[in-house]
């Protein structure tokens, strides 16, 4: 117990030890998350007038970015299959990275959800017994569990390997093992459940589609390992931490497939839509060609189909065994999944309304800091995490007598 | 995993060096900045109304588990807010729905002008947030100007001018809350604050909504309206005759929506739009009983159901006369 106090302790000292670098990266990411903050402060005192939402767009960013981050959170399970299922040296030595980032990125996926209710103090509701939790016919509810499960799983997964480490031990397999397989299934889960949410809708033609799980998992296994692609690469320089390329080029070789995959299934859905061109094109006619003189999707989408294009050409051709190459591939792509997955499935699913009408949407600056605030947190979270469990899977962050 | 060169790896308290007073009074400093930014950061909250917020809120039970004399306390607060707010007293009551009655509304295509008075009168009715007096964008009645020919939503217009009505070439649609047996928005409440009453009207509990608008994206009817903000009312505009789970003022950040204004309708009057309606386009009553109107009309006329391909089997029927 003292011990456990002892590393509590000497945990939260190295959090506020480092370079000058880590001081001015957190002060950075501190000043923006503070500013979202106060913007969200502002908008739970006016209400979410301030956002550019509206009874015809009733969802916008903040549920563009949620969808898109529960996919990067899933994607943690890229480096657990190949490190527990096929046993892959250079995997295991940096997948516990990838939980920590699924834990970052779960934590930014809740505050998105969060910023996004009316009555954010009335959480409460949600909970069993004072609560009256609609379980399990809202896919709603589903999603919480599904959410606050994988996050309790990726701590529990982290904490009990990183305090081993700390110790000297070797980690007890029955301790961790049966979660690290669980959580394979809850990733996959958590996305598919996700979908769901939108899937299940009868009267969003647009989201009322079985393509829509099997696409947001694809497109997430690209762009979930595309992002640890460029982290393990700034971990690499800035922690010191020895990342073998050997991981980096499987992770491309993941994406590679993932990313066919996604085309192949974004050109299912365009074929359905467009070929035989029922009344329920309306929205995919708004995402991809502008509806009626309303066009303000067109020139986004096509930026992130163009970027996902190049993003793919450079993975399929040799280009991308340099590092170089396959980082500029690894960010046309994340921002080209950002935008497609994000704005791009949203937003369409409210325009045309159910009822022919068409208002457009445009997040407000209020509601765009938010959302820069919570990103800005997410990576505050994750640069902390890494902080402490660098030095700790390095040895330097040991316990008296323990063997580093 | 061992250091690549076997030198023995150096504890962290080795590397670095340890606190002086020099680096001591930098993280003070840097901690009173850090501080003054969280103050910064929170300030706005300061605008936050005393009742926004409040204990007995938050310890508030689901309208179905409270007892009748919770229930009583929570509406004599409500009269006493609204008495504070905009100095008049409302009666606020729950009225139960009555055994074998079910409610069901009927609405004559081929008589309706599209004149849009029953939109006009469910705000005037239902004490929705306005900003100004004909305002109707809070209304839970949406009228479409359809082109003859078809019945195709997506052509439809709802911001025709209502005084040069009818139009020629030009037919009218009136939605609303379809009130649907099957109804996609209870099934996607994550938290149970709107349900299906066994008189088959939809309602809310808008002091347990959360306001996450999952309804508002299920709903095929575009029929759910959200309080972004407080909602705008002047007194004159507030309608005293009220229900616990209709027309009471609402709280920001919730959900609302029609509930064939059931503090008329269990009293035994009309919703207020169909008094209104000036060609006896609308129909309404119980169901359950063989002779009322609507049941001859559900049996007998040529009945369109709008969307019925989602599946909703809705209690609210379009129908043609001629």
């Amino acid at each position: 117990m003292t011990e456990y106090l002892t590393f509590i302790l000497r945990v939260f000292r190295l959090s506020f030890q480092g370079g000058w670098k880590y001081f001015a990266w957190m002060t950075f990411l501190a000043v923006l998350s503070f500013i979202g903050l106060r913007a969200y402060n502002i908008q739970l005192v006016e209400g979410l007038s301030v956002t550019g939402m509206t009874d015809y767009v009733s969802w916008g960013a903040y549920i563009a970015n949620f969808t898109f981050l529960v996919g990067v959170a899933a994607a943690a399970v890229m480096l657990v299959i190949p490190a527990y299922v096929y046993e892959i040296k250079s995997m295991k030595q940096v997948v516990i990275l990838g939980e920590m980032m699924a834990i970052a990125v779960i934590i930014m996926c809740l505050l998105f959800v969060v910023v996004d209710l009316g009555r954010p103090e009335r959480f409460l509701h949600m909970i069993p017994p004072f609560g009256k939790f609609n379980f399990p016919m809202s896919m709603l509810s589903w999603d919480v569990i599904a959410l606050n499960g994988y996050l309790l799983l990726n701590l529990h997964i982290c904490g009990y390997l990183l305090y081993k480490r700390y110790r000297g031990e070797a980690p007890t397999a029955r301790f961790y093992i049966p979660f690290v397989f669980i959580a394979i299934v809850w990733a996959i889960s958590i996305h598919t459940v996700t979908a769901f949410l939108y899937v299940g809708l009868a009267g969003r033609p647009f989201w009322n589609h079985p393509i829509v799980a099997p696409r947001f998992l694809a497109s997430a296994f690209s762009a979930g390992p595309a992002l640890l692609v460029i982290t393990f690469q700034f971990i690499r320089k800035f922690c010191h931490h020895t990342i073998s390329d050997e991981s980096i080029f499987l992770l491309r070789r993941i994406i590679t497939i993932a990313m066919l995959i996604n085309l192949f299934l974004l050109g299912c859905e365009v074929f359905t839509e467009f070929y035989s061109g029922t009344y329920h094109v309306a929205s995919a006619t708004y995402l991809f060609l502008g509806l009626h003189g309303h066009n303000s999707l067109v020139p986004w989408i096509w930026t992130a189909i163009g970027m996902n294009c190049v993003a793919m050409i450079l993975l399929l051709t040799p280009l991308s065994r340099r590092l170089e190459w396959l980082n500029a591939a690894c960010m046309l792509l994340f921002v080209g999944i950002w935008i497609e997955k994000g704005m791009g499935l949203i937003i369409p699913g409210f325009v045309p309304n159910p009822l022919g009408q068409i208002v457009e949407y445009l997040p407000s600056v209020n509601e765009t800091l938010i959302c820069m605030g919570i990103w800005a947190f997410g990576a505050l979270i994750y640069s902390w995490m890494l902080r402490v469990a660098v030095p700790i899977l390095k040895g330097e962050l040991r316990a008296r007598g323990a063997e580093a | 995993m061992p250091s690549p060169d076997d030198k023995p790896v150096k504890t962290i308290e080795e590397r670095i060096r340890p606190v002086s007073r020099r680096t001591f009074l930098k993280g003070s400093a840097a901690s009173i900045v850090g501080m003054s930014g969280l103050v910064a950061a929170l300030q706005p909250l300061l605008k936050l109304e005393k009742e926004d917020i409040t204990l007995d809120q938050l310890l508030q039970r689901h309208y179905k588990e409270m007892t009748p004399a919770q229930l009583d306390k929570v509406m004599k607060r409500l009269q006493e807010k609204c008495e504070r707010e905009y100095g008049v007293s409302a009666s606020i009551q729950d009225l139960k729905p009555q055994d074998g009655v079910g409610f069901a509304y009927a609405l004559n295509l081929t008589r309706c002008v599209g004149c849009r008075k029953c939109a006009h009168a469910c705000l005037a009715e239902n004490n929705q947030s306005r900003e100004y007096d004909d305002d109707i964008s809070m209304s839970y009645i949406r009228v479409l100007e359809l082109q003859k020919g078809s019945i195709n939503l997506e052509t439809s217009n709802q911001y025709y001018d209502s005084e040069s009505v009818p139009r020629k070439d030009k037919y009218y649609m009136p939605v609303q809350c379809h009130q649907c047996r099957e109804s996609p928005c209870t099934k996607a409440c994550p938290v149970n604050a709107t349900w299906q009453e066994p008189d088959g009207v939809v309602t809310v509990d808008y002091d347990w909504c959360i306001g996450c608008r999952y309804c508002m994206a299920a709903c095929p009817y575009d029929a759910r309206r959200f309080n972004w903000e407080n909602p705008k009312l002047e007194k004159r505009q507030i309608n005293l005759d009220q229900g616990y789970l209709s027309n009471r003022l609402r709280p920001k950040g919730v959900v609302e929506k029609c509930t064939f204004c059931l503090h008329r309708t269990r009293a035994g009057k009309y919703p207020a739009c169909m008094e209104v309606c000036p060609t006896g386009a609308r129909v309404f009553g119980n169901i359950l009983d063989p002779n009322s109107e609507i049941n001859y009309i559900l049996h007998n006329k040529r009945v369109y159901i709008l969307k019925e391909e989602v599946g909703t089997n809705p209690r609210f029927y379009y129908f043609f006369d001629t």
